[in-house]
């Protein structure tokens, strides 16, 4: 990043609260999270505040972290699975500078870890919060955009339209074509959008021991997953539902089973594939691991 | 008493000079200068080139000056200016693919051939008011980058998926002459072509929110940026009597490839999408919203349904030129005395029947 990329402010911080928001501003979204951890996978409107960062961006997650985040904490932050990504980094320094609190990218020392598109490849243990920015809340949102309309099928349970898109991809590509975002029923009851993680990671939010909340700041709704609660990804008995596989392993640390990142290395189509946790294929490679370093 | 309408003549002379007064402000502060504009508020005279469609630094500074900033109005000088101008022919098509990057980010691929070029952005900074910027200062000379071991090129993302066929083809150019919607009313169904140069001249706002709305539901293209560029490209030009492309100059420009869902049926392969987004000067928000209402637009030629506004190219196009909407919303301001006195009579005469006819009902009841 340049010197000019990230403007600093001449002011200290010390105008701001702890975590940049007021704490009327947080105990109302402490509520609305109370509430969404008491119904799993309902989404809780909430007032959610401007942000100096912009829609899109992260504000959601932004807001639900400034609302859980105490000075003990260690917090981690990753965009794509990486903690070098441009806004994670951006996010990172938001939350150092305005509340002081420790940063890691090491995902078995942190309590609260925000993401955009990714689940740690390390297993969440007790007492970790994950924290997901969200875009699009409503699952049912790209087969009935009125608002009006998808919370009567919430509230109805009324989620034959998502079988049928799922049934219609089936009929015209042979396979479910939903690769990220890929709708879950949570706890028996409420189908949600677990965010666009690909659906690879959808396994890992079955039965973890993490609270999973998800903040989505433009369209002003916050859900939650409690620990320990069931979370089916939608199928069919004869189309189980299935996840990405890639041919090879990470090209640095060796490791398979993982999601990993398509590098383009020239524009003769050489490419590379490593792992998208860079915080797992660090930790692989301090421990001895090592890929073949080939291209493909 | 009866008011003398007549004798606007000195009031809009008067109008005129006030007007003059107040864009001008208080005579104790240092009167802006147009170069003042062009090096320090770059992007609003980008948007004013883009909207204009005159690749103009200075003149697009002027007219921002005697607009009192208005953005469409500065708009409205630019395109006045650019009617008079004579034609003299087409440039070569530009080549991005050579431009000479100063920003250049990819959303598909962490890295790829030329690199994440990140260059003058806000993306990441905080939106936090920085007062310093108040009073006048020098700023920190930017950082030099190492150069790469792959400077100098920077291939388009989308040609390096279309390699594989991962992605349609862009058409290929067919040799027919391209339409100019400054020249020739549009015919609906206008072809991609002139789609695409109104949305490149179209309000940025307007795109911006036809733009939003693909992503809310209405109108889904499944969007990804395969990559965002900005920088200088050269313009050259064929004279007849030469017979070999001369340079004329350099340009700035965003231009934005967005990599869409895919389709395929029985014969043909899945393969991605293309929405093509491109402006003058730096305005990837404009570039960005533009290539997804141009892919939004082209539903009926992928065989999607068209259900929502940012695929139908009649409410697209016709209303997306911010003159053409300004003036017509603002026109409500003219004059209609007539008309309305026309509307007074029938809805007097209604009136008096309607009470008439209740009356007479009433009446009968009685």
């Amino acid at each position: 990043m340049s010197a000019t990329a990230m403007i600093e402010p001449s002011r200290s911080e010390a105008g701001y609260n702890f975590a940049y928001l007021d704490e009327g501003t947080k105990r109302m979204i402490r509520r609305a999270i109370l509430k969404a951890i008491a119904v799993p996978g309902y989404q809780v409107p909430f007032a959610s505040r401007e942000m100096p960062m912009p829609y899109g961006w992260g504000t959601g997650g932004v807001q639900v972290t400034a609302a859980v985040l105490g000075r003990a904490d260690v917090l981690k932050v990753i965009d794509q699975g990486a903690d070098d990504t441009t806004n994670a980094v951006s996010i990172r320094r938001f939350f150092a500078r305005t509340s002081g609190v420790a940063t890691t990218t090491r995902t078995t020392e942190a309590t609260i870890i925000q993401t955009r598109h990714r689940i740690p490849e390390t297993p969440l243990r007790e007492g970790q919060v994950l924290v997901y920015q969200v875009p699009i809340p409503e699952p049912l949102r790209f087969l009935e955009p009125r608002e009006t309309e998808t919370r009567q099928l919430h509230a109805l349970r009324e989620y034959g339209a998502m079988h049928v898109k799922l049934y219609e991809d089936i009929s015209r590509h042979g396979h479910i074509a939903t690769t990220y975002a890929y709708p879950v029923e949570v706890a028996g009851r409420y189908v949600m959008d677990p965010s666009p993680t690909p659906k690879f990671d959808n396994p890992k939010m079955d039965d973890c021991p993490a609270l999973q909340l998800f903040g989505a700041g433009r369209e002003r709704r916050i859900y939650a997953v409690p620990p320990y609660t069931s979370v089916r990804s939608l199928d069919f008995e004869d189309h189980p539902f299935r996840v990405q596989q890639f041919d090879q392993p990470c090209a640095l640390c060796g490791a398979e089973g993982v999601y990993l990142d398509e590098m383009l290395l020239d524009d003769a189509g050489r490419r590379m594939f490593v792992c998208s946790d860079t915080d797992h294929c660090e930790g692989r490679r301090a421990d001895g691991h090592v890929g073949t370093g080939d291209a493909v | 008493m009866y008011v003398a309408v007549k004798g606007g003549e000195a009031a809009i002379d008067n109008a005129h000079r006030l007007l003059a007064e107040t864009r001008r402000g208080d005579p104790a502060v240092p009167e802006l200068t147009v170069a003042q504009i062009r090096e320090q508020m770059t992007l609003l005279v980008d948007r004013v080139m883009a909207e204009g469609s005159l690749y103009d630094p200075d003149l697009a500074a002027l007219a921002l000056k005697q607009a009192r900033g208005d953005v469409v109005e500065a708009v409205f000088l630019v395109r006045a200016f650019r009617t008079t101008l004579p034609r003299f022919g087409a440039s070569k098509p530009v080549d991005t693919g050579a431009m000479a990057v100063a920003r250049r980010v990819s959303a598909t691929f962490k890295d790829l051939p030329g690199g994440q070029v990140l260059g003058p952005t806000f993306d990441y900074t905080h939106r936090l008011i920085d007062f310093a910027l108040a009073a006048a200062g020098t700023v920190e000379p930017a950082a030099e980058a190492e150069p790469r071991d792959d400077a100098g090129t920077c291939p388009r993302v989308t040609d390096l998926l279309a390699q594989d066929g991962l992605i349609e083809p862009s058409p290929p150019d067919d040799g027919a002459p391209v339409g100019d919607l400054t020249r020739e009313p549009v015919d609906y169904p206008a072809d991609r072509a002139l789609r695409l140069q109104a949305l490149a001249r179209g309000d940025e706002g307007f795109v911006l929110g036809l733009g939003y709305s693909t992503q809310r539901g209405y109108g889904r293209t499944h969007p990804f940026v395969g990559e965002v560029r900005v920088g200088d490209v050269a313009v050259e030009f064929v004279p007849e009597e030469l017979g070999f492309p001369v340079p004329l100059g350099r340009i700035r420009l965003t231009e934005c490839q967005m990599v869409n869902q895919f389709t395929g049926s029985g014969t043909t392969p899945p393969q991605f999408t293309r929405g093509y987004g491109l402006t003058f000067g730096q305005s990837e928000r404009k570039a960005m919203a533009m290539a997804l209402v141009d892919r939004a637009l082209r539903a009926a030629e992928l065989g999607e349904p068209v259900t929502s506004p940012a695929q139908d190219q009649e409410f697209v196009l016709a209303h997306c030129d911010s003159l053409q909407a300004t003036g017509f919303v603002e026109h409500l301001k003219l004059p209609h005395y007539v008309d309305f006195q026309a509307e007074l009579e029938l809805v007097r005469r209604l009136r008096a029947e309607f009470f008439r006819d209740s009356d007479s009902v009433q009446e009968a009841a009685e």
